[in-house]
């Protein structure tokens, strides 16, 4: 029988689903080796079990929580797919702001009391706090990156099927950057994240002409005192310093303590 | 057996082949609609929020996470508005470039969206995938059309998804010429492609449905609006300005929802593909009104079905234009140009036609450069009031006629055939509660 996969959507963009359906040349073959099971970007089927739940998004209500509970009770392997489900990406931002400033920007005045008083709005509307998936069920393994490496994907899929644990090397994007001999970016004039950013991106976005905004999370054991002090001494600010992390760095918890 | 005598409930929950979450919920008691509702679930991100603190930079990479499909135009707009907000003015090679970029997009998503969101229901398939049996040559095509718009985007952007090439006043690194000219010759090769999804499309039985309406667009007087011109109703035949969107748009709350919607002249109004080129048929190529033609695509055409029609005919556009613009850049060449810019205060809109509608942003600058207000006005929060008053249209005329399940059908054809983008409505949020 072959293996069930389903892919779920939360709160994000839904570019990590598109960066899949952009695998045209194998998404075929694909298919024939996997049951997709629910894709609702494509798909209206549902079923009951996954072997595999890709979760795409960040958990940003108590309501989704309880919907990626379901799916975690299950599924065999669940993969956190993309920047929002591994650590909240950009809109992880939003917890730097009360709950209700959030919503008084965005809708107004009004509409934010409504929000914030009538009973008739939750759960709906009961925003709590962008939550990466890992942070509410165990997650197996993480596709990082905004959007995903279609690359990385595939390897991961192929892995499962053959009954491996894939391997994903921790190394740093500024290696993959020397490998493919870019000017580095600080000789640019510019300031990077690449030293401290967990790689598997090929270095693109600086192969591509700009630099490294840390959106496929923090390597662990990065030295981030010495990449502050890089920073500072290329005449970043502390302020202008921790807003480079917090760009996309989430709810990354390092990145939170430094903030204080 | 029909739906005219009885009492139903029909709560279409997560309508699928759709970007977000949305649900539409018909009420029908002793044959008469009491209620017929269109609900958004999608979870807030608060981007007008967070970005507030952001450099002018920083803003069009950011926001284009707003949506996945869409972010080549949520970056444009972005640029646009924060350009307009800093002063800047840019060359007509960075013009060039970014309206390739964005008819790469119009490309790649009309071809999903016609290919794997539409056609399904046309042809009865509950999604593109048993297609890849009963009907492999057109998912292939599908495959190999789609790919060619995505490599598209790439070669301009960097790569097809949140592109990092477009920056403020130009382009951090420009596209290979020798790209260009293999993209170029792949596009013509691929024309008998396009044509054959003409043929397709040609074979699908639109439901008959009308409703008039007034259709908003970009318009320009020189060219068929897709990156660049003042805001146009076709109530008024008049253009209003950019800078002056809110006058347009409107946004409001409704009674039975907290979603914010839009309307102008009238109830409400329709953007996308259709409006356009109901707007602004005359600057088609001539390809592409002959497609319009072969289609039995009219205008104006106040069928809304009909809007899988117009974006093909936006492809057929969108190729012969890109084609026309990929000659001219190989014979001007490219050179490079400065991008080097000072943050400083101001406030700026911006607009752009994407291939749901138009779309408005607008930024502020406080002293220091940082943005100290946003706001985004996307395609799906400005249609959903006119595809809700469709529906309302659409149900009590086909009670008679229509089975539950056919009318379910027709709803969420209805829904799919706007393109909706719901993971980009940061501004749509209804509540339905059975009572």
């Amino acid at each position: 029988m072959k293996p069930k996969v389903a892919f779920f959507d939360f709160a994000s963009c839904e570019g990590c689903q598109l960066a899949l359906l952009n695998c045209e040349e194998i998404l075929l073959d694909l298919l024939t080796q996997v049951e997709l099971v629910e894709f609702r970007e494509a798909l209206s089927e549902t079923a009951p079990r996954y072997d595999i739940a890709f979760i795409e998004g960040s958990i940003n209500r108590e309501q989704d929580l309880l919907r990626l509970q379901d799916i975690r009770a299950r599924s065999t392997f669940l993969v956190a797919m993309g920047a929002c489900a591994c650590n909240g990406n950009v809109q992880a931002r939003a917890n730097r702001i009360a709950p209700a400033e959030n919503y008084r920007r965005v809708y107004g005045e009004t509409d934010r009391n409504r929000v914030q008083t009538d009973p008739e709005f939750w759960p709906l509307w009961s925003h709590t706090r962008v939550r990466p998936v890992g942070e509410i069920v165990t997650v197996d393994f993480q596709l990082r990156g905004c959007p995903m490496v279609a690359d990385e994907f595939l390897a991961l899929v192929q892995s499962l099927l053959q009954g491996t644990i894939p391997h994903v090397p921790a190394n740093a994007v500024c290696v993959e950057c020397k490998m493919n001999e870019n000017e580095c970016v600080f000789d640019r004039g510019d300031t990077c994240m690449g030293q401290i950013t967990w790689g598997g991106c090929h270095a693109l976005c600086i192969t591509q002409g700009y630099r490294c905004d840390g959106c496929r999370g923090l390597l662990p054991h990065a030295n981030l005192e010495a990449h502050r002090a890089l920073l500072r001494e290329k005449g970043l600010s502390d302020t202008d310093i921790q807003h480079r992390y917090h760009l996309f760095g989430g709810t990354q918890t390092p990145f939170w303590e430094k903030s204080r | 057996m029909t739906l005219a005598t009885l009492d139903c409930n029909i709560d279409i929950h997560h309508v699928t082949r759709v970007e977000g979450h949305g649900s539409i919920r018909i009420n029908v008691r002793e044959g008469v609609v009491e209620e017929v509702k269109l609900s958004i679930v999608e979870a807030n991100r608060f981007f007008e929020s967070f970005t507030r603190g952001m450099r002018p930079d920083e803003i069009p990479w950011i926001v284009g996470r707003i949506c996945g499909i869409c972010c080549v135009g949520h970056q444009l707009a972005a640029t646009k508005a924060v350009e307009a907000s800093q002063g800047i003015e840019v060359s007509p090679q960075t013009v060039l470039l970014r309206k390739m970029l964005n008819q790469s997009q119009f490309l790649q998503s009309h071809i999903l969206h016609v290919y794997f969101l539409a056609i399904p229901d046309f042809v009865g398939a509950p999604s593109v995938l048993p297609l890849v049996k009963t009907h492999p040559e057109v998912v292939k095509r599908a495959l190999r059309l789609k790919k060619l718009a995505n490599d598209y985007t790439a070669v301009l952007g960097g790569r097809t998804l949140h592109p990092m090439a477009n920056t403020l006043k130009g382009w951090r690194r420009l596209p290979d010429q020798e790209a260009i000219a293999q993209l170029r010759q792949r596009l013509q090769d691929a024309l008998p492609d396009l044509h054959e999804t003409v043929a397709i499309v040609k074979t699908l039985n639109i439901p008959p449905f009308e409703r008039e309406t007034e259709f908003v667009s970009l318009k320009h007087p020189d060219e068929y609006a897709l990156y660049d011109g003042e805001i146009y109703s076709s109530d008024t035949r008049a253009t209003v300005p950019v800078a002056d969107y809110r006058q347009v748009t409107n946004e409001f709350t409704v009674p039975h929802s907290t979603s914010r919607w839009s309307r102008w002249h009238r109830d409400s109004y329709a953007v996308g593909a259709l409006a356009r080129v109901n707007n602004n048929f005359a600057q088609l190529g001539p390809e592409a009104r002959q497609v319009a033609h072969d289609l039995g695509l009219r205008v104006p055409c106040f069928n809304p079905y009909m809007n899988n029609c117009a974006q093909v005919v936006e492809i057929i556009h969108c190729a012969h234009d890109s084609l026309a613009m990929m000659t001219t850049l190989l014979e001007n060449g490219l050179r490079e140009e400065p991008i080097d810019h000072q943050p400083r205060e101001g406030q700026g809109a911006g607009a752009v036609e994407v291939p749901r509608g138009i779309l408005f942003h607008e930024y502020t600058f406080d002293r220091d450069g940082r943005c100290c207000d946003a706001n985004a006005i996307i395609p799906t929060s400005q249609n959903v009031n006119n595809i809700e008053q469709d529906m309302k249209a659409f149900v009590p005329r086909m009670l008679p006629l229509m089975s539950e399940k056919e009318l379910t059908l027709n709803m969420e054809m209805l829904l799919r055939a706007y393109d909706p983008c719901i993971s980009c409505a940061v501004h749509l949020l209804d509540v339905s509660f059975v009572k």
